[in-house]
């Protein structure tokens, strides 16, 4: 019972938060906003009985990934953003498309999904059991992943360091 | 155990251990002012009461009457939350932070410890690196060159620092096998030959340690790595604009940390509260905790000396160190003591 009322709960503030995202207009406020999702978002892992996985998302993605956000908000010291009218056409179309979207989900989730209950801890949430998983049963995954990761990161560095080109027939000072 | 009295106990427990840990940081403050007054040739605090010791209570009163300035164009909701979250972030980690063995009071049978999670670790780990956000906020929302590049500064070099802290402890954890601080700590029981504790920094993990210790130091924005309140260059970083109470909060939030950083060290590598045991039933229960502070304040006493002693580096240095010196030697001590448990086993 208790787990249910804290699952709610989050689950709104997860909610809450993710509303006050879009609409807040400056950058930080909107970035501070996804720290309480992801925040909220590892509560409810917590409460479905992934510890490690909580843990991780608040290390990851609330602890170093938003700060990397945050410290490019205030290294660019990007201001509040203009308000623009919206297109008439997205209005029109998108906030009946959201509630089909949404009630079809829904549906969709009510009709072909079991109604018994799971108790906490009866899925794999452990760290010995998820080190397993990544280790041995998804190996090959886990490490492309980790690759794919590598290659991004080298694209990022040669960008970075890029220098000008030399026009033909001009030295570059090196 | 019954549900009232798991409240009861809970209660009780998270109140000593508060009152414990304000303590030690109002008397960190007192210890470091001396002993950083010795080392440069001066008394340090001497006038409020014996050797000064009440002057904390003396610095907490000011800290209360002073005015609280709010200059104006600062970012409001911001620059009053940041001192709240550091010190909010500094004080929630000793909730599973162990400082004994089991205690068995009126039949019940009582961790000394809050709340003994099995990803004990996890849960520090992830405190901590939430711990940036009010050092990052203060120094944009106040609006000053010298607080935002103290922020900046901050951010960037606690993000940097965080990978070979975490790389440090991972030695640990392979040895030990488990992220509850309680079983890493039972796993350093005993002793080699007889006479050499089997802690972890006597184990292999010296290398660990001393990245540790370096990352530690970082983290906590300490010499020789205060970059983010370098007073020579950025007048006092991200909490320049701060004063009374809302500066006694980034105050209390720096020792706090330290204590929290000074408590890992002990679990997991010195040792925790393994000890000599002698003397009747009630020495017996209290030496853990006794050897437990012991190594806690030898931990801070080697903070404070190392202040004294050093100076700063430069920023480029900073991060350099970080990047190319203390990130591949943790890779290779993960790599060395991955294969040495392999091949063991």
């Amino acid at each position: 019972m208790l787990h249910l009322v804290l699952f709610s709960v989050f689950g709104a503030i997860c909610v809450a938060g993710a509303v006050n995202l879009l609409v807040q207009r400056h950058p930080i406020s909107s970035a501070l906003s996804l720290i309480a999702v992801m925040a909220s978002l590892a509560v409810e892992y917590l409460l479905l009985g992934a510890e490690f996985v909580a843990a991780v998302q608040v290390i990851i993605y609330a602890g170093a990934i938003m700060v990397l956000f945050v410290f490019v908000i205030m290294l660019l010291n990007a201001g509040q953003e203009e308000k623009l009218g919206g297109s008439r056409v997205a209005i029109l179309f998108g906030i009946p498309g959201v509630l089909v979207g949404s009630g079809l989900i829904a549906w969709m989730l009510l009709e072909h999904s079991g109604t018994s209950e799971v108790t906490v801890g009866a899925l794999p949430g452990a760290p010995n059991t998820i080190g397993w998983l990544l280790f041995h049963d998804f190996l090959l995954p886990f490490e492309v992943t980790s690759v794919l990761i590598l290659i991004a990161i080298m694209g990022a560095v040669v960008l970075a360091t890029r220098e000008e080109i030399p026009a033909p027939g001009e030295r570059g000072n090196v | 155990m019954s549900v009232t009295s798991f409240v009861i106990v809970s209660v009780i427990k998270t109140v000593i251990a508060l009152f414990v840990l304000l303590t030690a940081v109002a008397y960190s403050v007192w210890l470091e002012r001396k002993v950083v007054g010795h080392i440069q040739n001066r008394w340090g605090p001497s006038y409020v009461g014996p050797f000064g010791l009440l002057q904390p209570l003396a610095d907490g009163a000011k800290f209360l009457l002073k005015e609280d300035l709010t200059p104006p164009h600062v970012y409001k909701p911001l620059f009053i939350a940041a001192p709240m979250l550091s010190v909010i972030f500094a004080l929630t980690s000793i909730a599973v932070i162990p400082g004994g063995n089991w205690i068995d009071i009126s039949g019940l049978h009582i961790p000394l410890q809050i709340t003994d999670v099995n990803i004990g670790l996890l849960v520090i780990l992830g405190v901590t690196s939430m711990g940036v956000y009010g050092v990052a906020l203060a120094g944009w929302s106040s609006n000053n060159k010298y607080s935002l590049l103290g922020g900046l500064r901050a951010s960037a070099q606690m993000v940097s620092y965080e990978i070979s802290l975490g790389l440090s402890l991972i030695g640990v954890l392979i040895t030990a096998g488990s992220l509850s601080l309680r079983s890493i700590v039972e796993s350093q029981q005993g002793h080699f030959w007889g006479f050499i504790p089997r802690w972890n920094i006597l184990h292999g993990q010296e290398i660990a340690f001393f990245i540790y210790l370096m990352s530690a130091y970082a983290e906590t924005n300490r010499i020789p790595f205060d970059l983010p309140e370098a007073e020579t260059e950025l007048v006092a970083g991200y909490h320049t604009e701060y004063s009374a109470m809302k500066f006694a909060m980034f105050f209390m939030a720096e020792y706090a940390n330290m204590i929290t950083v000074g408590c890992l060290a002990t679990l997991l590598f010195l040792g925790g509260w393994n000890g000599p045991l002698f003397g009747p039933p009630i020495l017996r229960a209290i030496l853990p905790v006794f050897w437990f502070v012991t190594k806690v304040f030898a931990f801070l006493f080697l903070y404070i000396w190392v202040r004294g002693t050093l100076p700063r580096f430069r920023y480029d240095q900073l991060m350099s160190f970080a990047w190319k010196f203390l990130f591949p030697l943790a890779i290779a001590n993960l790599v060395v003591t991955a294969l040495i448990v392999a091949l063991r086993s």
